[in-house]
């Protein structure tokens, strides 16, 4: 006889008192695939925890996003945000779609080249370039966005010297009425600043203006706020015409669209609540189209999107590794992923899916991940099936930034697969070795 | 380990402790248990029929049985 599907035993209080208006179903459907392959297959053949990166994901969210500001505005250009996901396959994918490279090191930069990217598709970004690295970008003619002074007093000393000719816009901050405003990059717009560094540019002998640039800031809730930057930057570009005669080829409004995860805190789902990129493009290319230049000036529009465009192209699978039961009656499940990987999870409210069939009971818990330090926790309270010892879950939206601050501490970086357009599966990245990780180790003579 | 003889249970799962006033709820398998725990059946006489009747592994029932218990021992239903 065929034994029934065993389900772990479970007592539930039941408490009285008003529904919670804000609660909503309970969405615990098994992902058992991803991109048509096997999530038991991936894990058995890869190891678990595991990075998998949809190569179809980044290429519709890459086209999608490129025709909604197309439709919108004539000339636009997408850089990919280094600093989000480069893994060099994941940037070459971009590349191959069209998109430019946005860097903020010389680390990045040289990835950047190293991924085949034209020096002058290469946009320098971030208040760390060395003197080196600056001469560099200008004899490859990449895009230089400086962020301060030293920086612009270091460019036009490094021209002279050097007879350079470096391409360069200003990094500009300004207050776009969110919270907390960003000013610890660029120049200050309301107070002058921004104008007075372009004036030095113009009035230097070597360095070309070319561009504008802003990033008001990251996980941006408020398309109006990309509006007010426009509206900022279109003012200086068209003082910079009326003064100097010279119209900047184009203006870059930096990143910072969200994804659809869930913020701490957020009460409803991101879902339900993040903008559509639809909403940023109209915001912003409104205001460039209104503003007043001519169809012949109307500079180039350039989007430094990171975020939006791979966070849910990538998926962390894991394993149960216990479950057990906290002194105050909470359910805890350990998983075999943790802050070391899932870096977001400090930010977000990540969804997560079981990974097979379980039944419809469900209990709360919280979710931890195997490291032995307390801070680990991947979820304070998620509603779950009855997971236990060797069940396997994805977390979804984890392909923006935990895969270049992930952390190598107490247990080593696994692997990450990319599903390419054929569903095929193929490491972009190779799990950690202790061999690995001691390379970099030089043990004293006296302490052999 | 036997339940409080004031606990009123269903065959379905639910519980209510009249002294308190407080109810529970159950799964199938865990009404399944504090029925047989009612009868005065040994943890190990309940443990073999649910592996044989359950697709599970014994020592992993074990363990869920030992939660399983602490909890109702918490919530005041055992004596």
């Amino acid at each position: 006889m065929e034994k029934i599907r065993y389900e772990r035993p479970v007592i539930f209080k039941m408490n009285t008192g008003l529904m919670n208006k804000f609660g909503t179903k309970t969405n615990n459907e098994p992902v058992t695939h991803i991109e048509s392959v096997p999530v038991k297959s991936m894990l058995s053949q890869y190891g678990s925890p595991l990075f998998v990166i949809s190569e179809k994901q980044i290429r519709r969210n890459y086209q999608n996003a490129l025709r909604i500001f197309k439709t919108r505005y004539p000339k636009v250009q997408f850089a990919w945000s280094y600093k989000t996901n480069y893994m060099n396959a994941v940037c070459r994918i971009f590349h191959q779609e069209g998109s430019w490279a946005e860097v903020v090191s010389g680390f990045e930069y040289e990835k950047a080249l190293y991924n085949n990217v034209p020096g002058n598709k290469i946009i320098f970004n971030g208040p760390d370039k060395t003197d080196e690295e600056l001469i560099k970008a200008a004899k490859n003619q990449s895009l230089i966005h400086i962020d301060h002074y030293d920086e612009l007093y270091s460019l036009i000393r490094l021209s002279d010297e050097h007879n350079l000719k470096p391409r360069v816009a200003i990094r500009v901050n300004m207050d776009t009425g969110i919270y907390p405003k960003w000013d610890r990059f660029g120049f200050n717009f309301e107070n002058g600043q921004a104008w007075n560094a372009l004036t030095r540019i113009v009035n230097s002998e070597n360095l070309q203006l070319v561009g504008i640039h802003c990033h008001i800031g990251t996980f941006m809730l408020s398309p109006n706020a990309y509006a007010i930057a426009a509206r900022n930057l279109c003012e200086l570009a068209w003082s910079v015409k009326e003064r100097f005669g010279i119209m900047v080829q184009y203006l870059d409004l930096g990143g910072g669209f969200p994804s659809t995860n869930t913020l701490k805190g957020s009460y409803l789902p991101g879902t339900d609540t993040v903008p559509s990129i639809d909403q940023f493009a109209d915001a912003i290319t409104d205001v460039i189209l209104t503003y007043g230049f001519t169809q012949d000036e109307l500079p180039l529009l350039i989007l430094e999107t990171g975020r939006a465009l791979i966070d849910d192209a990538g998926y962390l699978l894991g394993t149960v590794l216990a479950t057990k039961r906290l002194s105050d009656g909470r359910r805890a499940t350990i998983m075999d992923f943790g802050l070391n990987s899932l870096f977001t999870s400090l930010w977000y409210d990540h969804k997560i899916s079981p990974a097979q069939k379980n039944t419809n009971q469900t209990e709360d818990m919280v979710m931890f991940g195997p490291l032995c330090m307390n801070i680990d926790v991947v979820r304070e309270s998620i509603n779950m099936p009855m997971l236990q010892k060797g069940d396997q879950v994805v977390v979804h939206r984890v392909g923006a930034y935990n895969m270049t601050q992930w952390m190598q501490f107490i247990t080593l970086r696994p692997n990450i697969i990319l599903i390419d357009n054929e569903n095929e599966t193929h490491i972009i990245r190779k799990a950690e070795t202790l061999e690995y990780i001691q390379s970099q180790e030089i043990t004293p003579e006296h302490l052999k | 380990m036997r339940v409080r003889k004031n606990i009123a249970t269903s065959e379905e799962g639910f519980l209510f402790n009249p002294t308190i006033g407080d109810s529970f709820s159950t799964n199938a398998i865990g009404a399944e248990i504090i029925l047989m725990l009612k009868k005065d059946t040994s943890l190990r006489e309940i443990a073999d029929f649910i592996c044989d009747k359950y697709d599970v592994d014994r020592s992993l029932f074990e363990r869920d049985l030992e939660d399983f218990s602490a909890q109702l021992k918490e919530f005041s239903i055992l004596e």
